[in-house]
């Protein structure tokens, strides 16, 4: 049976769903949901869920309360105290309500308001993972899997048969060809496994709300290709006019200075790539961000051959992500259009405020790739 | 699940204190829940069948994750019906049970005596069944969104009823007879004793005057509709808007649903004063044995802390019971008490009168919140209890104490008390501008409304109106007109 509570329980998942539906761009682009990421499950909060009645301004009023202190000390607006059970019903809290949301339902929630359509693997069928399943019965097998109901049925039928069955003295002695063993199936399933490398420019130019804008991005990038794929890996570089790979935390924090040299970012995502994702059994994800400022153009040309050579055979898509910084926006978004064009495999995109994220983000996965 | 034998021990040696005691309470049913049971019921009100709404669910959502993270549990759950209901939580220690049980006994006594719950009604519990299965009716019928939608219209108006109305028992139906509209227009005189006075005292015409004045002003009054402003708005609307029938009966439930809940929210400090007041008493004086005292004493002064900037009514209620007791005790009240000048006398007076009892059991009968503090809050309670008032500072952005005097501790108290806590609201046309719009009218006492919640609840009056609807309010002060015409809302100056 299904309790009413659990009905009313579902109905309002659903509305909280169609508030955060409504609210997401304001989400993205905030960044408020970031630290609020649990293991599988975001907690958001859902502002104004109450149902609106005429009531007084609350700051207006102050109240009464209980305590030591002098005139003009500020006191701790503790929770008024709400429908703590006693008379529950005739009172309402007033709080921003916290909703759990599975990372796979906020995925899914994205992928409904930026109609991001879903991603077909490459090379799924190479990949297979083995599964075994215990799904019948057998007369041999070692003793650790017998099967106790089904060999004392098996020798209660032998010894009713033979008429050796003495219902005054229910005694069933099974034999060795009573004995029946539980048996496996083996089956395969096609999996695919995916692995995103992220790459950041973090030369003196990228500012904190330009790391704010990739941090941002990037959490929803890993949340919908996460909803896609089953295995997935993460990996990022970091690059001035070297590269360097990190784990999660400095990617997002270190602050460097110096130069940019955008191809040790893409030799160093090759190279990973070649040594720990053969192509044939991964989906390859390289996101590469950047104010777009490159040292020269000898280096440009040598990102372009490097893409073109190494990384875009490779990958099922490249994404490049031009964020706007305090000097301007760079040469290097103009200068892989040209080199491009309209090519299928590389998708760039330029970021110019928190407020860009939500179309760069369709850019980047609105292709299905 | 029934109680098993060692609670229903307890319960019964409970309950005979109780009686001891001199409570009077309908029979209590006591029922041992786990927690996700006890946070369904409470998601519900208390009561075991509602009408399907998301709320609860809202409600449930909220309790389960406060609940898992540890931040409150609701030890007991008691239900104002004939026979009284009550819930205890599975796995609580043998200490907490008794503290419940004694705890409901109070509540019990407190629903069949207090006289502001006299009119509601005991057999809620079949009540609230039968609206859930009307409800689940017109849900089959008409489906669930459109259901819920018009459910949430008619919650967020369930707070515009006359509180009061319950409570008026009428002997004739007024304005019905003729005649007493044909004394209504004769002036109000003024007392002569004299009879060659009168005619200076009542000038022939100012008597004129006022006639006309009178005349005009009924003329005035019998055109208008509704006659006086009705604050129920939820009754006018069911009467007079153009709503269907499964749409009034929908509306009726929810009424009928916030009128029972209306003297729990009449009493809370005094129902929870008095029974806190009575588990205390019970179990420090009968109940508990000496391996206790120390775990009552720890949780009973759980449920009596004070926040900060918060006010507790457990511990407001059950000081103020107590010091009535105290004062009735003592002979610390009337004429003489109050015009003792000498302080040392006063905190020495002791008249051995030991009325105090008898007195409290008087008090719990008549009085709800406000009349219990009108009454008996006094200046040294307030003193004592360390009282004081907070008010909002703007250039803090932040709440601050504000003052230690009694009266605006004692007006700040009552005005939070008065309508529990809602604004006045009336209709005072349903055919404004003779357009057919409605116009309600929110009696101003120095408190603004809260503007965005005011749009969406005037949307929603709007959307069972079906014809433009306003609001005649004041913000800083000055008289404002808030309408919605179901396309957008509008702010303009009232003239």
């Amino acid at each position: 049976m299904i309790l009413n509570i659990q009905k009313d329980h579902t109905r309002f998942r659903k509305i909280v769903r169609g508030r955060i539906r409504d609210n997401l761009r304001r989400y993205i682009s905030q960044g408020e949901l970031m630290g609020r990421k649990g293991k599988d499950v975001v907690s958001i909060p859902v502002p104004q869920i109450n149902i609106p009645k005429f009531r007084f301004g609350n700051q207006e009023q102050g109240g009464v309360g209980q305590g030591d202190g002098d005139a003009g000390d500020p006191i701790g607006q503790g929770d008024p105290q709400a429908g703590d059970g006693h008379e529950a019903g005739n009172t309402a809290g007033e709080h921003m309500l916290e909703v759990d949301v599975p990372l796979d339902e906020l995925a899914e929630i994205l992928g409904e308001e930026l109609e991001l359509p879903k991603i077909e693997p490459r090379g799924a069928q190479h990949i297979q993972s083995q599964k075994t399943k215990y799904s019948g019965i057998r007369p041999v097998g070692p003793e650790s899997l017998r099967h106790f109901r089904r060999t004392y049925r098996r020798a209660l039928l032998r010894q009713i048969a033979s008429g050796t069955y003495n219902p005054e003295l229910p005694l069933v002695v099974p034999t060795r060809e009573d004995r029946r063993y539980r048996s496996w199936k083996t089956e395969s399933k096609p999996q695919a496994n995916a692995v995103i490398l992220y790459m950041m420019d973090v030369s003196g130019s990228m500012g904190d709300e330009q790391k704010e804008i990739v941090r941002i991005e990037s959490f929803w990038i890993d949340t919908w290709l996460r909803s896609q794929y089953k295995g997935i890996e993460s990996r990022y570089i970091i690059h001035d006019a070297v590269a360097r790979e990190v784990d999660r935390e400095t990617f997002f924090h270190t602050r460097e200075s110096g130069g940019t040299m955008i191809s040790s970012a893409y030799k160093l995502c090759s190279e990973i790539i070649d040594r720990e994702y053969p192509m044939d059994e991964w989906n390859i994800y390289p996101f590469h961000f950047s104010d777009g400022d490159n040292w020269s153009v000898d280096d440009t040309l040598l990102c372009v051959e490097l893409l073109k050579e190494r990384l875009i055979p490779k990958s099922n898509v490249v994404c490049y992500g031009q964020v706007e910084s305090p000097y301007g926006s760079g040469q290097f978004i103009k200068d892989l259009r040209e080199h491009f064009g309209d090519a299928e495999e590389l998708i760039v995109s330029e970021i110019k405020n928190k407020d860009a994220i939500v179309e760069s983000i369709k850019d980047f996965l609105g292709k299905g790739k | 699940m029934t109680l098993p034998t060692y609670l229903q021990d307890i319960q019964r040696e409970i309950q005979g204190y109780a009686l001891e005691y001199g409570l009077d309470f309908y029979d209590t049913i006591f029922e041992l829940v786990d927690y996700q049971k006890m946070n369904e019921v409470a998601s519900y009100g208390g009561f075991p069948v509602r009408y399907p709404h998301w709320r609860f669910g809202m409600e449930y959502e909220r309790m389960t994750k406060s609940y898992s993270y540890g931040l409150h549990k609701i030890y007991e759950l008691v239900i104002n019906n004939d026979p009284c209901y009550a819930y205890l939580l599975e796995g609580n220690s043998l200490v907490d049970q008794k503290m419940v049980m004694a705890h409901v006994y109070g509540h019990c006594d407190f629903f069949k005596m207090n006289q502001w719950f006299s009119p509601t009604n005991r057999k809620m519990i079949d009540q609230m069944a039968n609206h859930a299965s009307r409800v689940r009716r017109y849900v089959d019928r008409h489906g669930m969104t459109q259901v819920e939608e018009f459910l949430d219209i008619c919650l967020s108006l369930e707070n515009l009823i006359d509180r009061h109305s319950p409570y008026i028992r009428r002997t004739e139906k007024r304005d019905s007879q003729e005649g007493d509209n044909a004394s209504a227009l004769e002036p109000l005189r003024l007392k002569a004793n004299k009879q060659y006075l009168d005619r200076y005292v009542h000038p022939e015409e100012a008597l004129a005057e006022e006639r006309e004045r009178l005349k005009t002003e009924a003329a005035d009054k019998s055109k208008r509709f509704p006659v006086e402003p009705v604050q129920d708005v939820v009754l006018f609307l069911m009467e007079h808007a153009p709503i269907e029938k499964w749409q009034q009966d929908v509306l009726n439930i929810v009424r009928e649903e916030a009128y029972y809940f209306v003297p729990q929210g009449m009493t809370k400090i005094m129902n929870e004063g008095w029974a806190s007041y009575w588990h205390s008493t019970m179990m420090t004086q009968r109940v508990l044995n000496d391996s206790e005292i120390v775990d009552f004493a720890d949780h009973h002064a759980a449920t009596m802390a004070m926040q900060p900037g918060g006010l507790n009514p457990y511990k407001l209620g059950l000081e103020l019971f107590r010091d009535i007791e105290d004062r009735w005790n003592r002979g610390r009240f009337g004429k003489e008490y109050d015009e003792c000048q000498d302080l040392e006398e006063k905190l020495h007076w002791d008249r051995r009168l030991g009325q105090g009892r008898e007195r409290i059991f008087q008090v719990r009968r008549i009085h709800n919140d406000v009349t219990f503090l009108d009454e008996f809050l006094t200046p040294e309670f307030c003193w004592r209890q360390k009282l004081f008032t907070y008010e909002y500072n703007r250039k803090r952005a932040g709440f601050e104490i504000f003052s230690r005097d009694f009266s605006s501790i004692k007006q700040k108290l009552l005005g939070q008390l008065t309508n529990m806590g809602q604004p006045f609201i009336f209709v005072e046309d349903g055919n404004y501008g003779n357009r057919g719009e409605l116009l309600l009218w929110h009696r101003y006492d120095g408190v603004d409304l809260d503007p965005a919640y005011g749009r969406d609840t005037l949307k929603n009056v709007q959307s069972v109106w079906n014809r433009p609807v306003h609001v005649r309010t004041e913000i800083d002060g000055k008289p404002r007109l808030w309408s919605h015409d179901g396309e957008q809302f509008k702010e303009q100056p009232f003239e």
